[in-house]
């Protein structure tokens, strides 16, 4: 596995697209090795920030033979303080990175047909992934969701790369009127695909992986879990996931993830602690 | 514990070249060469530090509490972000005492790490029966006791809110374990009088005192109209507390001038864990900041240094308490 490193990066350029801005970020010792479904954090609101903790962003491209060296983009919604002030930065700003952290989406050895699934900013590292798949000789197909035209992330990246982009909003301002999972399942059929790539919220991918089974494929979920620190030390970011040995735990999304295989996803039980749950029953005293 | 009073000589008048500090101090019994510690919690075992530092230039890593048996914490969220800090109700997630010390101190020891084993008890029979597996483990720096849990016997009072509950696991502790192993009680703020238990904690044996915990607290999300972590309240940490613990740091030494204490609660900077010695701590943990930074412990320490030198202190037990000298408050 690729160590994480901690560096200071430079901002190289900061562009809106619809609701969210991409930043691009030349940082050595990150793009050179990180790989798509990987993340990195960042410290937000400078050296003396009230905002403690690092906000994780998947990555959504690397280029490592640019003019500044290794470069990373990041996709940024702002939602809330720490966001917004990410968005607010300007070309040659710093910003302190860690990373890449987590374990990235799983390739397939033989070439397969994939069926690329994102909702929202969630879609952000699909390109990249899709481009990975590709290579490797792949068919994919991509479906990006959104509320709404402007939430709609990455149609251009995502035609650049190749196969066919669904896109689906919930007021039918783009594409087909609906959600994601509403044109899943035709996708799938279609293209007889083996597996299914998704990033988003929760939600929505429990609902893709229970389509994709139905219809035989394999999902493969990138998970956007609240974590104080993305080097698995905290223990916040856990989530309900059968472990290998067949037993359920509570797994780091950080380090176990942030790519799981959805069979092994407890979907119906996270936010509660299952009594089945490794370690449930010694809760008792506190 | 020590003989002779902690508290040291005092600066010289120009500054000191920060290589030259001595940064030696004590943690009871065991003198340790570097004075920055993890705080337990927040470093897991090390080895996800080991990455961005190398974890054995410190003065030790402090492992997460550890308890009798696998645990798998709390539901989740079980972490809210506030002003200048955090609230977290983990739920002391944990494998369980026989598979920490066969994985986690297997590898630290083996990686050479100054070690101190966090416990944690729901009873006062289980803090020593946790105590004896550890009795043969020698390499150890110390044990710390974490006495901020709630006991079962006693309707879930907090063993650290009750002197005679404080005492009793502190005891059954020192009895479990061998006699060169240091006891460190670590002690919340959360409580009247914060002198009466580290006096109790003392009596019972602790060699030191670890302080300060985290500080029972909520947030409400006002959206969804109900408290954000899955257990309702947590514990707040961050430099939000730092006032409190460098208040909780300097009551102790006042009264208790030779015990040493390891200081926490909010260090961000070489500056913020010069602050905890001042008030009377012979070494510092870092705890939220590493989230923050995960280099923080390695680059406090280098900081801790320099802000040691440009004062003038050529040992760091001569900074230990000095802000009371000049106070004069128990002179």
């Amino acid at each position: 596995m690729n160590r994480p490193v901690q560096t200071v990066g430079k901002i190289i350029g900061v562009r809106k697209t619809g609701y969210y801005s991409v930043i691009s970020i030349a940082c050595a010792g990150i793009a050179e090795i990180a790989k798509p479904g990987q993340f990195v954090t960042v410290s937000v609101g400078g050296e003396n920030s009230a905002m403690l903790l690092r906000r994780a962003f998947s990555i959504a491209n690397v280029d490592d033979r640019s003019a500044y060296g290794g470069v990373i983009e990041i996709v940024v919604s702002a939602e809330g303080p720490g966001t917004r002030w990410l968005t607010t930065r300007k070309r040659d700003d710093s910003l302190d990175l860690v990373g890449p952290l987590g374990k990235p989406y799983p390739i397939p050895k033989n070439p397969v047909s994939a069926v690329l699934v994102g909702g929202g900013y969630g879609a952000a590292n699909l390109p990249w992934l899709g481009k990975t798949l590709i290579q490797r000789g792949c068919r994919i197909d991509s479906i990006y969701g959104a509320a709404t035209d402007l939430k709609v992330y990455g149609q251009m990246e995502a035609r650049r790369i190749g196969g066919s982009l669904t896109i689906t909003t919930e007021d039918g301002s783009l594409g087909t009127l609906g959600r994601v999972t509403d044109v899943l399942p035709e996708v799938i059929a279609k293209h007889n695909a083996a597996v299914v790539y998704a990033c988003g919220p929760m939600p929505m991918l429990a609902a893709i992986a229970k389509i994709a089974d139905e219809y035989g494929a394999v999902t493969q979920v990138a998970v956007e879990e609240s974590m104080a620190c993305g080097i698995g030390v905290c223990m916040t970011c856990v989530l309900p996931i059968i472990d290998d040995d067949g037993v359920s735990k509570m797994i780091r999304s950080c380090v176990a993830g942030p790519v799981f295989d959805a069979a092994r996803v407890r979907f119906d039980d996270i936010n509660t602690l299952p009594p089945d749950i490794y370690g449930a029953d010694g809760m008792a005293g506190h | 514990m020590v003989g002779t009073s902690l508290r040291g000589q005092g600066p010289a008048n120009t500054p000191i070249d920060s290589l030259l500090v001595d940064t030696t101090t004590r943690l009871g019994s065991v003198k340790v060469p570097a004075p920055v510690f993890t705080a337990s919690g927040c470093a897991a075992s090390g080895q996800e530090l080991d990455n961005f530092f190398d974890i054995a230039t410190i003065g030790g890593i402090v492992t997460k509490s550890i308890m009798l048996r696998a645990r798998s914490g709390r539901a989740t969220p079980r972490m809210a972000e506030t002003p200048s800090g955090m609230l977290n109700g983990i739920g002391l997630q944990g494998p369980g005492v026989d598979d920490f010390i066969s994985n986690d101190l297997a590898w630290l020891q083996q990686r050479k790490v100054r070690t101190v084993v966090s416990i944690a008890g729901n009873t006062v029979e289980e803090y020593g029966r946790i105590a004896r597996r550890l009795r043969e483990l020698d390499w150890l720096t110390a044990v710390e006791v974490n006495i901020s849990c709630p006991n079962v016997e006693s309707r879930g009072q907090v063993f650290a809110c009750d002197p005679s509950a404080s005492s009793a696991a502190i005891t059954e502790v020192r009895r479990a374990l061998s006699s060169s192993t240091p006891i460190i009680a670590k002690l919340t703020a959360d409580v009247t009088d914060i002198v009466e238990i580290a006096r109790s904690v003392v009596d019972a044996g602790a060699d030191g005192v670890a302080m300060i915990n985290t500080l029972l607290a909520m947030t409400i999300d006002i959206d969804s109209m109900r408290p954000v972590l899955s257990g309702g309240t947590g514990g707040l940490s961050g430099p939000a507390i730092r006032p409190v613990a460098v208040r909780a740091i300097w009551q102790v030494h006042s009264e208790m001038p030779n015990l040493p204490i390891l200081g926490m609660g909010g260090v961000r900077s070489g500056a913020d864990a010069l602050e905890m010695i001042l008030a009377g701590a012979s070494a510092v943990s870092i705890g939220t900041s590493i989230f923050n930074d995960p280099s923080a412990p390695w680059r406090i320490q280098r900081e801790l240094r320099e802000e040691l030198g440009n004062r003038g202190f050529s040992k760091l037990t001569d900074a230990v308490g000095y802000a009371h000298t000049v106070f004069g408050a128990n002179e």
